[in-house]
């Protein structure tokens, strides 16, 4: 059977008036799954979009993705900036790759193949350090204050409580705040929210849909990267064999290339919508 | 080329069961949606004998449902809802979805283009595999002690989020969505393959502008598919995890039955329909655009005409798939829509009236003066033509969201899309059956049987769905399990009774249908090459199946394929595969 499949695909049996797109039908067949998988991920950020309208506050990204591995925090959407420059670099390598695959040349597309499953690996991985910093949340947590819920931090021995959108409250207000948050929470310590979940996160005390969104959202694009480099890896393992060397020609790469590409697509509305707006 | 046409030996689980042959995924679809359409119709009448007789006892229902579905024969009301549901599902996505277009893109694109097989014969495989087990996981839900799913089938939460809220929101739920999803990836499946074979894989010849319309249908069909089914895949997996996962997607603060306050804050259950009716409403045109297609092909080949306006039906199924897309919101007129977005909405809605009204006129021109031969195909296809346009003009009313206000949730919703959805595409469907019977199974079906089979089925049909606009003008809600309670619709009893008898013996009718198909397989007499002379280059094919369609070599398109009474020809018909002659002019 999968000899007739590639004997369908070739040119020869074309016979209609004219191919719409001079393709084959197994790339068509690509741009037809990226095209719904478009739409399952525009349902998916239009319903964010709803979510983010109706709540009454949002957090920053610059103020909820600020760590670095190693280095603590302090360092707005600098590791995030670098997981995206290292996704859209291993787009370029994948062009290069296929590009040699235009020219049949093995060496390169093993070459150009394998920086980008390094790249994938990386966002990857990456990924999984910033769910992990999400769910860890920072230092001191959300504090319930008679204002509603602060982030709290320290700039030197100095307590700052920040409310989102900006407002903030630092010196004696603070302090003032802080005496009410324990009266409030009836105990000695202020109630107190650190980390996120499905059900409440920090960042957002009032509104879980936040870290639903970001769970769920940035958990589907990792997902996809994650089966674009398995299938990276299976094509690469197939290049280094000489299986599209018998075939003559390197179609193959070309159709993981549009997936990673479209991957890397997704990742930037995803970006902008969770770090930069 | 010759690799496709050698006869392999092929063992009877390649052959019948895991088949990667166009011909035998559509029969086995077309047998798939036959049980599930049973099922479905089957379900209506239970609840129909409840809605009829509100207090009368049927140990019947006792016996099919079990004693905790409707103990004495009373169904109770969680069950009642629970057949409301899964009829809906089963008609809507297993049978004019999965059912129609599974069956007949399957059978008429390779054929009518002039393809050995689709493109990719083993994603077409899992498909219908996939279609398979969604089918099964839903008609085992109704066996569970806690009911199907009992939300209506558009399951809007929060109702379907909280076992609490009803049975059928536990397990029932689980198994719905389990199955949609299954279901979802068949159709994007099923409906890439067939953009993608009728792009890529045309016979020589076969211009975009010389494929019949069916293959217009059903690409138009697939393009829907394919836009929308992710963006219900997107809206049901967050349903999923409000379940399972506590997100509250969909959950907003409000109060459970007896747990009390729910954990759930922010969610919008808003947020679900819009993402639902942005499938929900291209899944309109999905059930009827192939039944369309179907139509135009069959009427123009029993009128002996060509169709009228050609280019004109192509152009008003492009625009009512376009329109399609912009309409969603006139489901959500009540969910507290700023009326001037409603506007938008009423505005967008009543555009899709003019290529409906463009179709319909093509169809009765066709028609007019033709030499019109009555098969039972033809009968179903002018009776689909008749649903589709009365009930198509209450769709004017429902669509302005002034007047939809009075209507909204009523009995005249439920009659509106039964008559100009359901009908249109079941109607449809039979016509596709009942001509291509001969291609699919090399037989012919008993026509007289098939005559009685359209009448009760129209008279029927209508006799129950037009009663209902009647209810829902007087504001009988839908899905009430009983309105005993309601003095005011009591003088709707009657017509209730009525609507119940229609219903009944409406289902009991189809049983026509089935011994005509099943006795036809085996015992109808041998189909000739062509018996409808037909111009399309599926009937050029033999009849026995052969894998890769045509023993020989493909044959090369010359013509339109509505070539029929062409004057100075001798037959009133010239197959798509003749060529011109010198002194002749296309169409």
């Amino acid at each position: 059977m999968a000899g007739k499949v590639e004997n369908i695909s070739s040119e020869k049996l074309w016979g209609g008036d004219g191919s719409p797109f001079r393709i084959s039908y197994g790339k068509q067949w690509m741009w037809m799954f990226l095209v719904s998988d478009a739409l399952t991920f525009g349902g998916l950020l239009t319903a964010y979009g709803f979510a983010r309208h109706q709540a009454d506050a949002w957090p920053i990204g610059e103020e909820t993705f600020n760590a670095m591995p190693f280095l603590g925090s302090g360092y707005p959407l600098l590791y995030v900036a670098l997981m995206t420059f290292i996704l859209i670099v291993s787009s370029v390598t994948m062009v290069l790759a296929v590009e040699a695959a235009h020219r049949l040349d093995k060496k390169g597309v093993t070459k150009w193949l394998l920086l980008t499953v390094v790249g994938g690996f990386f966002f990857v991985g990456s990924q999984a350090w910033e769910w992990y910093h999400f769910i860890h949340g920072t230092h001191y947590g959300s504090i319930l204050t008679t204002e509603g819920w602060a982030v709290v931090d320290y700039v030197g021995e100095d307590l700052v409580l920040k409310f989102g959108r900006g407002v903030e409250a630092i010196g004696e207000r603070a302090q003032e705040l802080w005496q009410g948050a324990i009266a409030l929470s009836g105990s000695s310590e202020p109630y107190t929210m650190q980390g996120a979940n499905l059900i409440e996160n920090e960042y957002a005390p009032m509104v879980p849909q936040y870290a639903d969104f970001f769970f769920f959202i940035t958990g589907f694009h990792g997902f996809h990267v994650f089966s674009g480099v398995v299938f990276n890896l299976i094509i690469l393992i197939n290049v280094v064999r000489g299986v599209y060397d018998k075939r003559g020609h390197y179609e193959m790469v070309e159709k993981v290339g549009l997936y990673w590409h479209f991957v890397d697509l997704v990742w930037v509305f995803v970006f902008t919508f969770f770090y930069l707006v | 080329m010759s690799h496709d046409t050698h006869h392999h030996k092929e063992s009877f689980i390649s052959k019948y069961i895991f088949s990667h042959d166009h011909k035998m995924i559509a029969k086995q679809y077309l047998l798939t949606a036959i049980f599930m359409g049973a099922i479905g119709i089957t379900l209506s009448a239970l609840f129909r004998l409840k809605l009829g007789w509100p207090d009368d006892k049927f140990p019947i229902l006792e016996t099919l449902l079990g004693s905790d579905a409707a103990p004495e024969g009373l169904l109770n009301s969680n069950w009642y809802l629970g057949l409301v549901t899964l009829h809906g599902t089963i008609m809507v996505f297993f049978v004019l979805t999965g059912g129609l277009s599974g069956t007949f893109s399957n059978l008429l694109i390779p054929l009518q283009v002039g393809a050995r097989d689709m493109a990719s014969g083993l994603l077409n495989m899992i498909a219908y595999w996939l279609f398979f087990i969604s089918s099964a996981l839903m008609a085992v839900s109704l066996f569970i002690e806690t009911g199907p799913a009992m939300a209506g089938w558009t399951i809007y939460p929060p109702l379907s989020v909280l076992e609490e809220f009803q049975s059928g929101s536990g397990l029932g739920m689980t198994l719905w969505l389990l199955s949609m999803t299954f279901f979802i990836a068949s159709s994007l499946i099923g409906g890439i393959n067939y953009i993608v074979t009728i792009l890529n894989l045309r016979t020589k010849g076969m211009s975009m502008t010389k494929l019949p319309l069916t293959i217009w249908a059903f690409f138009i069909t697939a393009i829907l598919g394919v836009l929308s089914f992710p963006v219900l895949l997107s809206c049901a997996v967050l349903l999923l995890m409000d379940r399972g996962l506590g997100t509250s997607f969909y959950m907003s603060d409000i109060i459970g039955p007896e747990s009390g306050a729910l954990d759930a804050t922010g969610g919008n259950p808003i947020l679900y329909e819009h993402l639902f009716w942005f499938l929900g409403h291209p899944e309109v045109y999905i059930i009827l655009l192939p039944a369309l297609g179907m139509t135009s092909e069959i009427i123009s080949t029993c009128s002996r005409k060509p169709i009228f306006g050609y280019r004109a039906m192509i152009g008003s199924m492009l625009a009512i798939g376009f329109l399609s897309f912009i309409v969603w919101g006139h489901h959500m007129f009540l969910t507290g829509m700023n009326p001037f977005l409603g506007g938008v909405f009423t505005f967008t809605t009543l555009l899709i009236a003019i290529p409906s009204a463009v179709k319909a006129f093509n169809y009765i021109t066709t028609i007019y003066k033709g030499n019109v031969i009555m098969t039972p195909a033809m009968l179903f296809c002018i009776g689909s033509v008749s649903t589709f346009i009365s009930g198509g003009v209450t769709g004017i009313i429902l669509a302005d969201s002034a007047l939809d206000i009075s209507q909204h949730d009523t009995y005249f919703v439920v009659g509106h899309f039964h008559i100009v959805m359901g009908m249109t595409a079941i109607l449809g469907m039979f016509a596709g059956i009942y001509h291509w019977f001969p291609k699919m199974y090399g037989k012919m079906m008993n026509k007289r049987m098939g005559m009685v089979h359209f009448w009760a089925t129209i008279v029927c049909g209508y006799g129950v769905f037009i009663p209902m606009h009647f209810l829902g003008e007087g504001g009988l809600p839908r899905r009430y399990y009983e309105n005993t309670n309601f003095p005011m619709f009591d003088h709707f009893l009657d017509l209730n009774v009525m609507i119940s008898i229609f219903a009944t013996v409406g289902v009991i009718a189809q049983v026509i249908f089935f011994m005509n198909f099943f006795y036809s397989i085996f015992r109808g007499p041998v189909a000739s090459l062509n018996p409808w002379k037909s111009n399309s280059l599926e009937w050029t094919t033999p009849v026995e199946h052969v894998h890769g369609n045509w023993p020989g070599e493909i044959p090369t398109v010359h013509r339109w394929p509505y070539d029929y009474s062409k004057p100075g020809k001798e037959e009133d018909f010239v197959p798509q595969h003749i060529p011109l002659t010198d002194d002749e002019e296309e169409h």
